[in-house]
Formats: structure tokens, C-alpha cells, sequence
């Protein structure tokens, strides 16, 4: 290359046509780069779109392009475009933090909407902190963390897990006075259990009514535990299962069940990771009554609702899709950001992370949620009941939105300890002690 | 004479009378109960099933039926009830007549929960105790059992005079005796018959009753039901023991099955095949597929879709396996480091081929009728599914034997891995022996695929879950003897059975590792080695 290049310049005709291609192309640059620059604002999309998280982020990526192209088609933000930046973590922890590193250093991304897992979050959650960026967190998880630089628009323990149990307690979830934890053995399930095994006692359980059982990913072998699970709910006492067991492992626990004969309404099973979705390709019949408790259900009438359905059908170009509840987290975390860069009249992570606090949104179940200055949102909370067409049914929800609670406070180490961007300006500040910092 | 006619007239008329006028009040009364149905309120919704079923009209056992099948349709705007038939059709639930005209347009499904279902079954169980069907008696039987209304007795002791079957019967006298056990001014003599009576049926629902028994019972009542659940409790350890025994064989036969064809290929030839569990993948995937097509074309013949699947995945997975064996590993045979990073890029290739193919999301490959449910026997629960899969694996494992003892292309084999250049120089040609023995060993992988996705998620990383376990129970039960891979799979899965309910299903896991870390150790050819000449240095 080098010597052709030579070649051509010691001609002198060629010489002069290079420097005005040189010349020209150094001008279309410059006219063109600030312009594009201000013309879009960057959005970061982080899920993976291949390995063994595909199946549930893939979609949450198409509902963000959704998002995007009806914002722009309504104008786009403070007059500028919105262009989306997708990259593939591709399931790999320590992938998502570089790709996070590339889209904000690279890319110069605005905000960023991504991961599902919680050793995901973690994993990306130092990158964020140094270059100071803004992500947005749409699943539900265990608590126990509040950063400057995320926005959780998924559930806090106490937006998913009290209330189910509290549901279960009731006259009309039936009364339980026993309780099985199952949960698939890493860190969600188990946190979340030490919260609620905290709860339960808390509301007067004794230890022998709780039997807590963790299970490796992927396990397919439930016989011995579905009937210990048998056998502990026939001892006299009203038995509920609370169920974190995660992903693909929950088909061949709920097909032990009905082989089993554990019918819902001897011993009902309250999930919180199973969607319609994951039940939509099995037989359902024998999972009539079975429980799951979200913040939003595709069945919810309510008008938002409706519409958000419909326009995700036509987006996606398949009627049998089903919306779920990270879907819905990131709708509302979107719309957040879009207000709160519109009432910032900027998109520095800085001024964007001060307004967001107290902005808020209307969610798809109808009401309106609020950003807290714990970084958290007030959600309503639903528990469904299987039906047979896979769908869920609506058969109770809390009467008032539930604000998310970053330190649980039932367990000893974070009952004292208070998350608050605002005031405090600290995620970890203990009351106790009066000092930030755990 | 004609007095007393007249008179007998004006009686019979009257009495008529009488009659219709509380069939009226009951009618009444029935649709009444019906407009708790249409307010779309749970506990509305209670108190019309609590009212319906003391109605004792005949209209209520449909009624509920349906409410409990979700076909009973309500009106909110004009107050009115309806029940769907099977087939579609609508009826007034007030009179079970056709509905004719054309019916309101805001018609929405009674929901239930579970509460409610529990009413039903329980308002149902002493509405049906007199059905002519003996199974709807016998479940009436069992719903009164459940929920030992006091209510129903009158109704149970009627029925139990008048059944004949024995099975309903017994279990009528068992929901008799759960009430009467759960009452507070059943007479003593009457109490400890009961007792009797639930000791007869021993099992966990019978000790619950037992131990939940009232404080205030007669002495006498209190020690018989002592006596009677500690005798449960003993019956019910020993059939525990059973209970663990029977998930550990099934858990065997599940790894045995899928270590078998890496016996072959492992065991036999001595090639480190790490793409075996995606031969164990495809095995599954053909099944997807066959079931699939038999969906489409031959709905009918549903239940013998995996009958198809076993040869097919056999001839998938052989094939594949010749073609790697053709293509990779011939050239590799003796340098085992390297056979085992070519099959492991092997395993990542077909399983991102699978994932392009089929699309990442699991495929749900549906139970045959003949392998749902399950069955009592004594006191452990059998379901149909691991059983066959039992029995399935049996099968395999006698035919793999009886092929390579008794056919030529099995003697060949053998000869061929016993001494290769003794058996070249008789005239056998090992390299066709070799690709068909690793074509066998990945056929059996692929029919173990078959067994597997009735039990397991159909996914692309379906085969990495059973390598390292297939790995185990070769490595364990001695390299090149397949008599010692069933004796070790057996061995693991009973073991892990045993450790799962104390040390939970991790534990467990860990624990049977460090076991056989600690056996390689002591014996570091397995449980069954092979001696003689055929083992190499």
C-alpha cells in the first residue's frame, strides 16, 4: 500500500486530485459529524440476544426500539432524534461490563436500559460508577442495593414477595400456616428467602412450618423434592409453596406436581419468576390455580394497557406475543428518563440523575408511578392464578401503589440502613450510626 | 264411599298443592342464591356457593360443576346466569333451558380461586355422595374427607347405607370417620371406631387427622389415637425407605441410559467424546420434530409418537456420529488431549447449529397419554413416566448386550478393541469397525435423547447437563465393562436419593462427588475393572 501510495503522489496530476479528495472528504467531515451529533441523542440497549438469558432479554431490546421509534415518531427529545445503540453481552457476566465500557466511552450513549440478571447488574454496576452514566435496571430482584448511577424499575422484595405471602395469609388466599421457600440455589432466591423467612417469623410462624429447599440450575429431578414437599403440606397445617426457582427448571417442577397429584388447591405454589410467556407452550390444565405475583399482568383492563398491547403486536408483527412485567418496568423507566431529560433541558448524566427523583409515569395497569429518592418506584402488586389458556387472573392487588424499598427491613443488617439520592445524598446511610457507608 | 273419595281428592289435591308450593319456594330460593353470582366479588361469589348447595335443589350440582370448570357465564347489566354446556351451548342456570333469544352482550366468565374451588369441592362432596356414578361418589367421598363438614353427615350416613361398591364405600366410611374425629360431641365408642378407621387407611392424611385431634377428647380416645398414629408413623418410615429406593432407581436408569452409548464410545473405543450429550440433544430434538409432524398430519396418533422418534433418533444421532468419526476423530485416535478439544468444539458447533435451527427458546415436546399421572403402590406414589423410562432403559441395556455377544458386527467389535492388529490381520476391516461402533455408541446417546425429553427441557443445552454425569458413572463403574456402568448408575442414583432428602438436592450433588473423588482414588479403574490383556498400560 505505502509504496503504491508513493507511486501515485510522484506524479504531479495525481498529486492534486488527492489533496482536493483529501481536502473535500476533511470538510464533509466536519460539516457532517457535529451536525449528526446534535442531531440524535444516544440510547444504550445492553440484553443479550444470544446464550441462555436470549430467551427473556431478546424481547425486552425489541420493546425498547419500540419505545424509541414512538418517541421519535412524536417528535423525538428536546427537538433531537432518539437513535438506539444495541450491543450482545451475549450472556456472559464480564462481557456485559466491557460492552457497557463501549457503549458509553465509544458510543457516548446518553442513558443506558439493560440486564436481567442480578450478577449482570453487579458486574456492570462499577463501569457506571466511573464513567458516570445513567442505567436503567427492569427486573424484579433481592434488594439490598442502591446506587447513584441506577434507576430499579423492577420489583424490591417488598414489592413482590410481602405481598404474595401476605395474599397467602389471607382469608381468601387461604390461610397458610405453613410455608415451603423453593428456590433455585444463587443469589436472588436466596436473599429473597432470608427476607422472608425473616417476615414470616416476624408474623409468628415457628420454625417448623418453614422448610426452606435450594435446587442447582437447570434441575430436572423433582421427585424427591415435590414429595417433601407432599408430605410437609399433609400434616394437618394449611402448606404453601413460595417458589424462586428460576428459569427453564420450574417446566419439569410444575409437570412433578401435577404427576404427582398436588393439586393448587391442597397446596398452592406462588412464583415469582414464571410469565406467561414460559407457560404459554405447555399444558396448563393441570396448573389451574397456581400462583404468581408481578406488578403488571397482560390480562390487567385498563386503556394504557390495551393500547401498549396493540402497538407492541403491530411493532412485532405477531399477535400471539405476550407482554410481561420487565416489559412493562422499562416502559415506565423510558418515559422517566424522557421527562426527566426534558425538565433537565439536558441529557448530562449529572443534572439527569438530580431530576429524576419525584418525576413521574403512568405504568400499564392504569395509575400513575413515581420515582423515589431511593432510586426505586412506587408499583401496584398483582397476584394471579393460572388459568387454562395459560393467561393469569387477576385475584388480588394491593390497594395502594407499594413504594420499593431498598434495604429490606426485615433483615439485621439492613433494617437500619436508609437509601436516599436527595437529601442524604448517600445509598447505604445508616440511621443508627448517622454515617453514609453502611 | 263417595265421601271418602271426594275426600281422598281434595287431600291428594292438596297435598299437590303443598308440594308445588315449595318447589316454588325452593326454585325461589335457588334463583335467589343465583344473584351472588353476578357481582364479580370472591366472597359474593362464597355466599351464593354456600346458598346454592343448601337449596338442595337438583340445579345445583350442574351448577356448581360448571362454576368449578369456569363455563358458568353471568350478565352484570341484566342480573342474569347462564351456564355454557360442554359443547358451547348456553343455558338459563336458573331453569337449564336453552337460552333462545339472543343474550346480552356483556357476558363475562364467574371467576374462582382457590378458596372458592375448595368450597365447591366440598359444597359438591355432599351434593353428589348419591350419583349414580361410582367414581363421582368416590370423589364426593374424598372431597367430605377433605373438608370434614359436620354439615355433611346426614347426607354421608345415607349414602353409606345405601352403596354396595366396596371401594366407595370404604372411602365413605374414611370421610365418616374424619368427621366424626374432627367433632366435638361424637361419642367416645363412636370416636375410637374412627380411629380404627384411620388407622386402616395409614397413610399421611389419616396421621394428620390423628394428631390434629381436639384437646378435650376422653382419655381412652386420646391413647387408641396415640397408638394408632405412632403405628402410621412406623408404617410410613419403612415405605419412605421404599419411596427413596424407587426415585434413586429412577434416577439411575436416567443416567445409566445416558452414559450407555458413552460406555461404547468411551468405555469401549477409548475416545474422550465430549459432543456426546449433544447426541443425546439431537436424540431429543428428532423427537420434537416427529412429534411435530405427527401433530400436523396424524393428530390420532398422538401416543405413539415416540414409538416413531426411537429408531429415528437412532439413525440421526448414528449418523451424525459415523460423520464425526470420519471426519474428525479417525485421525486422532491415540491422542486423546487433542480428541477431546475437537469434540468439545464439536459440541459448541452442534449446539449453535441446533440453536439456528430450531431458535434458541425450549421446545415442548408433549408427555403421551400412557406417561402422565401416576399410581399408588402401598404407600409410595409411582408416576408412569419414570417408570416406563425404567423399564425403556432395561431394554436398551439387554439389547446393547445381547447385540454385541451375539452378532458378528458385535464380535467384530470386540475384536477390533481387544487387539487392533491382531483382528486387522484376520481380515477385519477396523476402520469400518470403528466408525460403526461410534456410530452405535451415538444412536444409543440419540434414544436416550428420546427418553429424555419426556423428562427434561428440550433445549440446545440439553446434552451439557448429563456429560459430566455420564463421564461419572462410566469413570465409577469401571472404563470398558457395561455391566459395571449399570451397577454404577444404579449405585449413584440410589445413593443420591438416600443423601437428597437430608442434605438437600446440592448437597447431595456435592457430596456424591467428593465420594467418588475419594473411590477413584482407592480404585482408579472403577468398581469393575477390566483385567487381562485387553487393558492397555
Amino acid at each position: 500500500m505505502h509504496k503504491q501510495l508513493g507511486a501515485v503522489a510522484q506524479r504531479p496530476h495525481a498529486r492534486r486530485w488527492l489533496a482536493a479528495a483529501a481536502v473535500s472528504l476533511a470538510l464533509g467531515f466536519a460539516s457532517a459529524s457535529p451536525a449528526t451529533a446534535q442531531e440524535t441523542i444516544k440510547v444504550g440497549i445492553l440484553h443479550s440476544l444470544s446464550g441462555t438469558m436470549a430467551i427473556s432479554e431478546t424481547t425486552l431490546k425489541d420493546v425498547m426500539l419500540m419505545l424509541i421509534d414512538e418517541q421519535n415518531k412524536k417528535g423525538g427529545v428536546l427537538g433531537k432524534k432518539l437513535e438506539a445503540v444495541v450491543v450482545d453481552p451475549a450472556s456472559n457476566w464480564p462481557l456485559f461490563a466491557e460492552k457497557a465500557r463501549e457503549l458509553i466511552s465509544k458510543d457516548k450513549v446518553a442513558v443506558v436500559f439493560g440486564c436481567w440478571t442480578s450478577v449482570s447488574r453487579k458486574s456492570v454496576l462499577p463501569v457506571f460508577k466511573e464513567l458516570d452514566s445513567i442505567l436503567f435496571y427492569p427486573v424484579q430482584y433481592e434488594g439490598e442495593e442502591s446506587e447513584r448511577n441506577v434507576f430499579y424499575t423492577g420489583a424490591a422484595p417488598n414489592q413482590q414477595a410481602i405481598p404474595a405471602v401476605d395474599y397467602l395469609m389471607s382469608k381468601d388466599g387461604g390461610e397458610v400456616k405453613r410455608w415451603v421457600l423453593e428456590g433455585t440455589d444463587y443469589v436472588y432466591p436466596r436473599t429473597t428467602n432470608k427476607v422472608l423467612e425473616a417476615y414470616l417469623k416476624q408474623k409468628g410462624v415457628k420454625d417448623e412450618d418453614i422448610m426452606i429447599n435450594y435446587t442447582p440450575f437447570g434441575f430436572s429431578d423433582w421427585q424427591t423434592e415435590v414429595s417433601k414437599i407432599k408430605k410437609f403440606g399433609s400434616e394437618g397445617k394449611k402448606t404453601a409453596v413460595v417458589s424462586t426457582i428460576n428459569g427453564d427448571a420450574n417446566v419439569p417442577f410444575y409437570k412433578e406436581l401435577a404427576n404427582q397429584g398436588v393439586k393448587a388447591t391442597d397446596i398452592p405454589v406462588v412464583a415469582f419468576s414464571v410469565g406467561a410467556e414460559e407457560l404459554a407452550k405447555h399444558d396448563t390444565k393441570p396448573l389451574v390455580g397456581h400462583l404468581a405475583a408481578w406488578n403488571y399482568f397482560q390480562s390487567i383492563k385498563a386503556p394504557v394497557n390495551a393500547s401498549f398491547i396493540k402497538s407492541w403486536h403491530e411493532f412485532i408483527k405477531n399477535q400471539k406475543r405476550t407482554t410481561n412485567d420487565p416489559m412493562e418496568a422499562h416502559f415506565i423507566g423510558f418515559n422517566m428518563w424522557v421527562k426527566a431529560v426534558e425538565k433537565a433541558k439536558s441529557t448530562d448524566p449529572d443534572k439527569v440523575i438530580a431530576a429524576l427523583p419525584g418525576i413521574e409515569a403512568p405504568n400499564l395497569t392504569g395509575g400513575t408511578s413515581k420515582m423515589l429518592a431511593n432510586h426505586h418506584i412506587t408499583k401496584p402488586v398483582y397476584i394471579g392464578e393460572i388459568r387454562g389458556d395459560g393467561q393469569f387472573d387477576v385475584v388480588w392487588k394491593t390497594k395502594d401503589l407499594v413504594p420499593g424499598d431498598a434495604w429490606s427491613d426485615y433483615l439485621p443488617g439492613s433494617k437500619d440502613l436508609e437509601a436516599d439520592w436527595v437529601e442524604l445524598k448517600c445509598g447505604n446511610y445508616n440511621t443508627v450510626t448517622k454515617r453514609c457507608g453502611g | 264411599m263417595r265421601a271418602v273419595c271426594g275426600r281422598l281428592i281434595a287431600l291428594t289435591l292438596l297435598f299437590g298443592l303443598l308440594v308445588l308450593g315449595a318447589a316454588a319456594a325452593r326454585a325461589g330460593s335457588f334463583e335467589d342464591a343465583l344473584a351472588g353470582f353476578t357481582t364479580d366479588s370472591f366472597s359474593d361469589t362464597a355466599e351464593a356457593v354456600e346458598a346454592v348447595a343448601t337449596t338442595g335443589s337438583p340445579l345445583a350440582a350442574p351448577l356448581l360443576e360448571a362454576l368449578r370448570e369456569s363455563r358458568l357465564i353471568f350478565s352484570a347489566k341484566d342480573k342474569k346466569v347462564f351456564i355454557k354446556t360442554r359443547d358451547g351451548e348456553l343455558l338459563d342456570a336458573a331453569t337449564t333451558n336453552p337460552v333462545s333469544d339472543a343474550p346480552p352482550d356483556d357476558l363475562e366468565t364467574v371467576r374462582i380461586n382457590n378458596r372458592l374451588r375448595n368450597l365447591i369441592d366440598a359444597a359438591l362432596g355432599s351434593l353428589t355422595l348419591m350419583a349414580p356414578d361410582a367414581n363421582r361418589r368416590f370423589d364426593a367421598a374424598q372431597a367430605v374427607f377433605k373438608s370434614r363438614d359436620a354439615g355433611s353427615l346426614p347426607a354421608l350416613d345415607k349414602a353409606l347405607a345405601a352403596e354396595t361398591n366396596p371401594r366407595v364405600k370404604k372411602a365413605m366410611q374414611e370421610a365418616r370417620a374424619a368427621i366424626v374425629l374432627n367433632s366435638s360431641d361424637a361419642s367416645e365408642a363412636d370416636k375410637i371406631a374412627a380411629i380404627a378407621v384411620a388407622r386402616e387407611r395409614g397413610d399421611q392424611d389419616a396421621l394428620a387427622l390423628l394428631q390434629g385431634l381436639p384437646a378435650n377428647v376422653p382419655m381412652e380416645v386420646h391413647k387408641a389415637a396415640r397408638a394408632a398414629s405412632e403405628r402410621i408413623q412406623n408404617d410410613l418410615a419403612r415405605w419412605n425407605a421404599v419411596q427413596n429406593a424407587w426415585y434413586g432407581l429412577s434416577l439411575g436408569s436416567v443416567l445409566l441410559l445416558a452414559a450407555i452409548g458413552l460406555a461404547i464410545t468411551f468405555g469401549v473405543m477409548g475416545v474422550i467424546n465430549m459432543a456426546h450429550g449433544e447426541m443425546v440433544m439431537l436424540g431429543a430434538y428428532t423427537t420434537f420434530v416427529v412429534q411435530e409432524v405427527i401433530r400436523q398430519n396424524y393428530p390420532g396418533l398422538f401416543d405413539l409418537s415416540l414409538a416413531a422418534a426411537i429408531p429415528l433418533a437412532f439413525l440421526v444421532s448414528g449418523a451424525v456420529g459415523i460423520l464425526i468419526e470420519r471426519t474428525v476423530i479417525q485421525f486422532l485416535y491415540g491422542r486423546p488431549l487433542e480428541t477431546l478439544l475437537a469434540t468439545w468444539g464439536l459440541s459448541l458447533i452442534l449446539q449453535q447449529a441446533v440453536r439456528a435451527t430450531f431458535g434458541p427458546t425450549n421446545k415442548e415436546v408433549g408427555n403421551p397419554s400412557w406417561m402422565s399421572g401416576a399410581f399408588d403402590l402401598g404407600g409410595i406414589t409411582i408416576t408412569y413416566n419414570r417408570l416406563w423410562i425404567i423399564c425403556f432403559t432395561l431394554v436398551v441395556f439387554a439389547a446393547l448386550l445381547a447385540m454385541l455377544r451375539f452378532t458378528r458386527l458385535g464380535l467384530e467389535m470386540r475384536a477390533v478393541t481387544q487387539n487392533r492388529t491382531m483382528a486387522a490381520a484376520m481380515g477385519i476391516r477396523t476402520a469400518r469397525i470403528d466408525a460403526l461402533t461410534f456410530g452405535l455408541g451415538s444412536g444409543i446417546a440419540g434414544i436416550a435423547g428420546v427418553a429424555l425429553s419426556q423428562i427434561d427441557n428440550v433445549s440446545p443445552n440439553l446434552g451439557q447437563g448429563y456429560i459430566i454425569d455420564s463421564f461419572m458413572v462410566v469413570v465409577f463403574g469401571g472404563v470398558g465393562n457395561l455391566w459395571g456402568t449399570l451397577v454404577g448408575a444404579f449405585t449413584l442414583g440410589i445413593a443420591n436419593k438416600f443423601l437428597e432428602p437430608y442434605a438437600g438436592a446440592v448437597l447431595a450433588k456435592i457430596a456424591i462427588l467428593v465420594l467418588i473423588i475419594l473411590f477413584i482414588q482407592k480404585r482408579p479403574r472403577g468398581m469393575f475393572a477390566l483385567k487381562g490383556r485387553a487393558v492397555e498400560a
